[in-house]
């Protein structure tokens, strides 16, 4: 069976449901499963919190004392705030953006039949079943993991409330997902350099195929220094290493700097696919080849490579010399740099352009406007002196919601909307979309505009309770709250519509514009694609 | 309708969703098999602590002997065209970057310890009573005071001798293979395995001499660590090359196409070079020597 090439042959019949589906060596099929799994997460991170939203609406403590954890509220707190980052991060996020867009669309915009390693594609997939199992039965057992997603000791070490099961149940968590994005990585970066269609050079690769390939590069390198230090975590917590503990020589702040040696470029991971994503969805819906088109490959390529020497702008505060400082924050403002040769590469695309605003268009011109809003506060909060002010606070949460919830979820919402079509063969209902946009837009923004004002006026992250005087911003931001969880429950319903009942549409349904190799095959694409190998003779970015 | 391009399109295998139950039940058992260990209390009553772990293990096992054994079949049956092989290479080169970086880790948290020592490690670490915990700041030693080293002219320089050796050996090989000298190939293989056992061996006793235990402090807890992943490596490492040498000896591999035991060579030269900077930062101690000088 396994070595019958013969059986290869009958390429156009779809295996059995339970072969299909969970035996899949399909890049297209394993990316919808990845799509899935990230919606259903997505969710769940997202009514986590909502939970939080509704606890900080006023001050005082409304509901956390009400959940059935047996422990002081605040340690709750902190158990709802590591649930939220970690899903989000892990679970959703990165397999929405990786697995599921970089699955689906990667080995079409390149011209490849499927992935290099279909096997390795799918236990990517499958280990992060168990992970997201470990992951929530970590935050149910015992008085849950309330460390948030930086699992920083001594917290994670030594604290009463992390003495049992479930803190180990979380790193182990961690380790799988880990696992999954190393085994992806390689996919992804052999795949990228090894099935491109004949006459698709590097410097004709579309711009998503790029992001993937700095998304896979910084996987690769940086994941396994979390798995390093992750697993002194764990024989720290169980083995009596003293890794992290000064009574035996160790020093906490290592873990600091190996947990954001990877935790740095894995805020890249998170926003470099979107990027890739809206170039395509700008530059479509514009009718014009993406402006500077190498710079914008080469921005990524820098932002992925100064992305791993940036690392300690997250602990300035952990007392490191002043030189040191120095050296973080210069290296950090470089990465707005290539940031801004990206944003206005966007605006340049549009500039001229016949521009459409269609759903998907809308949520990149959002992703422009608000990660620009992100980006500027990051800029300022590279500057230590006034990290020093702002460090821990609603700034900072404001900050990296912009460029996340708002960077990478706008990406993946809008990608959504853009390749729908492509991959059920049904367009999205237009005017709901459009007010689920709206609804989405504002409500985000209500959310976390006035995080920042909070952050300026020293409120702390991490907290259930507040003084009354942060209480006008907070009850803003839990609306924007209800308006958004609102529009995400109206996204659910067109995801169902469309996958349903949506317009059929053709091969290339957005027309003019639409340049890259998914449009030349039907919609849905046929089980295998590019039986026969495209060729690609002029340069389709100039 | 035949596929007109040499690409592999594997068919649907059930090794990686039983591949990751496996890992799964891997992790959750050795979770609960830590909590036994620490509280006297596991969440299956009544069962040995490691079951599930046991269960998790064998999974694994089965998992990779399964799924290797589709991916030689193929290969036997032609889906490992040229294209294909060189994909293969990039995967395996690329894993092994990604082991690099996971040595990285430990090999960070050795330099911070060593090149920074603090003076807290100045206490007697043998009876594990970090009790006088001194002024943090304060510049300690490397190695800490009571950590009786290895002497690295002695066991270590001999490993290091052992595992050069085998660099040689398995290129040895290799180059038999190459010119379609089967005997010789099975010979500087089967040495090459038998040097790799040696070393297992010798760092096993190097274990049960060592002055200091995993719990005694920063040192102990950094070398073991460090050495101890690298020992898995070569365990793993050693499998690797002894698969080949029975694939070898079934008549597997041929001058032109033996990419399965080029990556394990190439893997074995990864686990040799990890111990190359492990001899020289951790048992030789350079680095800490020159900064102090």
């Amino acid at each position: 069976m396994a070595t019958a090439s013969a059986d290869h042959h009958d390429h156009d019949h779809a295996p059995g449901f339970f072969a299909r589906w969970f035996m899949s060596t399909n890049h297209k099929d394993i990316g919808i499963l990845y799509l899935w799994y990230a919606g259903i997460m997505g969710l769940i991170g997202g009514f986590v919190s909502l939970l939080m939203r509704m606890e900080l609406q006023y001050p005082g403590l409304q509901i956390i004392q009400n959940l059935p954890i047996d422990a002081a509220p605040g340690h709750v707190w902190n158990v709802l705030i590591t649930a939220h980052g970690v899903i989000m991060v892990f679970f959703f996020v990165m397999p929405a953006l990786i697995g599921g867009f970089g699955n689906y669309l990667l080995p079409l915009m390149i011209g490849a039949p499927d992935m290099a390693f279909p096997r390795l594609n799918n236990i990517s997939f499958w280990l992060l079943v168990p992970s997201i199992l470990l992951l929530i039965l970590s935050a149910i057992v015992d008085t849950g993991v309330g460390t948030g997603w930086t699992v920083y000791p001594p917290l994670s070490v030594s604290d009463p409330n992390h003495s049992g099961i479930a803190m180990d149940l979380a790193i182990f968590s961690l380790h799988l997902a880990g696992a999954s994005s190393i085994l992806g990585a390689v996919n992804f970066i052999t795949t990228i350099f090894n099935m491109r269609a004949p006459g698709m050079t590097l410097h004709r690769m579309p711009l998503f195929a790029w992001a993937m390939l700095v998304t896979a590069f910084l996987l690769l390198l940086a994941v396994p220094v979390l798995g390093g230090g992750i697993t002194m975590l764990l024989t720290d917590r169980n083995f009596g290493t003293t890794f992290f503990d000064p009574a035996g020589g160790g020093d906490p702040v290592l873990f600091q700097h190996l947990f954001w040696f990877f935790g740095h470029p894995e805020v890249y991971i998170m926003i470099l696919p979107s990027f890739g994503l809206i170039s395509h969805i700008i530059s479509t819906h514009s009718k014009k080849p993406i402006f500077g088109y190498l710079g914008m490959a080469y921005a990524m390529v820098g932002i992925g490579v100064v992305g791993f020497v940036v690392w300690a702008h997250h602990m300035f505060t952990v007392g490191m010399g002043v030189n040191v400082e120095w050296y973080f924050l210069l290296a950090t403002m470089v990465i707005a740099v290539p940031t801004g040769i990206k944003i206005f590469s966007w605006i340049a695309t549009m500039w001229g352009g016949s521009i459409r605003f269609t759903v998907p268009m809308l949520y990149a011109i959002a992703l422009l406007i608000l990660f620009t809003i992100g980006g500027v506060t990051g800029v300022a909060l590279a500057n230590a002196t006034f990290d020093f002010a702002v460090h821990d606070t609603y700034y900072v949460v404001a900050h990296f919601h912009y460029t996340l919830s708002m960077g990478a979820v706008f990406g993946i919402i809008g990608a959504f909307y853009h390749w729908i079509g492509k991959m059920s063969g049904r367009q999205y209902p237009s005017v709901i979309s459009h007010i689920q946009f709206w609804t989405f837009f504002i409500g985000v923004n209500l959310i976390f505009f006035p995080q920042h004002f909070l952050g300026m006026q020293g409120m702390p992250r991490r907290y259930p309770d507040y003084n009354d005087a942060y209480a006008g911003f907070h009850y803003i931001s839990s609306l924007g709250s209800y308006l958004t969880f609102a529009s995400a429950i109206l996204f659910v319903f067109i995801v169902f519509y469309t996958i349903m009942f949506g317009r059929r549409v053709g091969d290339n349904y957005w027309g003019e514009g639409a340049t890259t190799l998914e449009w030349t095959v039907s919609s849905p694409p046929p089980f295998h694609t590019f039986e026969d190998l495209p060729v690609i003779e002029k340069d389709p970015n100039h | 309708m035949s596929a007109r391009h040499d690409y592999h399109l594997v068919n649907p295998s059930p090794w990686p969703m039983v591949g990751a139950i496996s890992a799964g039940l891997m992790t959750f058992g050795a979770a609960n098999f830590f909590n036994l260990n620490k509280n006297g209390e596991s969440l299956w009553m009544g069962l040995p602590a490691w079951w599930l772990l046991a269960v998790g293990f064998i999974g694994v096992l089965l998992t990779m002997f399964m799924w290797w054994r589709d991916v030689i079949r193929e290969a036997h049956g032609g889906d490992h065209k040229p294209v294909v092989q060189l994909g293969l290479r990039y995967g395996v080169i690329l894993f092994i970057i990604s082991e690099v970086m996971f040595f990285v880790a430990f090999f960070w948290a050795f330099f911070d310890f060593s090149l920074f020592p603090r003076a807290v490690t100045a206490i007697a670490p043998l009876v594990g009573d970090f009790s006088e915990v001194a002024d943090m700041n304060a510049r300690g030693v490397w190695p800490p005071v009571g950590i009786h080293t290895f002497d690295p002219l002695g066991v270590p320089l001999l490993n290091t001798l052992v595992l050069l050796l085998s660099g040689t050996t398995v290129t040895w090989a290799h180059h038999a293979l190459l010119e379609g000298n089967r005997r010789a190939f099975m010979w500087g293989l089967g040495l090459t395995v038998i040097l790799g056992l040696s070393f297992t061996g010798l760092q096993a006793l190097e274990y049960i001499e060592a002055a200091f235990a995993f719990t005694e402090g920063a040192y102990p807890s950094t070398f073991f660590m460090a050495t101890g992943f690298h020992g898995a490596h070569v365990i793993i490492g050693t499998i690797f090359l002894a698969v080949n040498w029975l694939r070898g000896a079934s008549g597997h591999f041929t001058e032109k196409q033996h990419f399965g035991f080029e990556a394990a060579a190439w893997y074995w030269h990864f686990v040799d070079v990890v111990w190359l900077f492990l001899y020289i930062a951790v048992y030789w101690n350079l680095f800490t020597q020159l900064s102090v000088a």
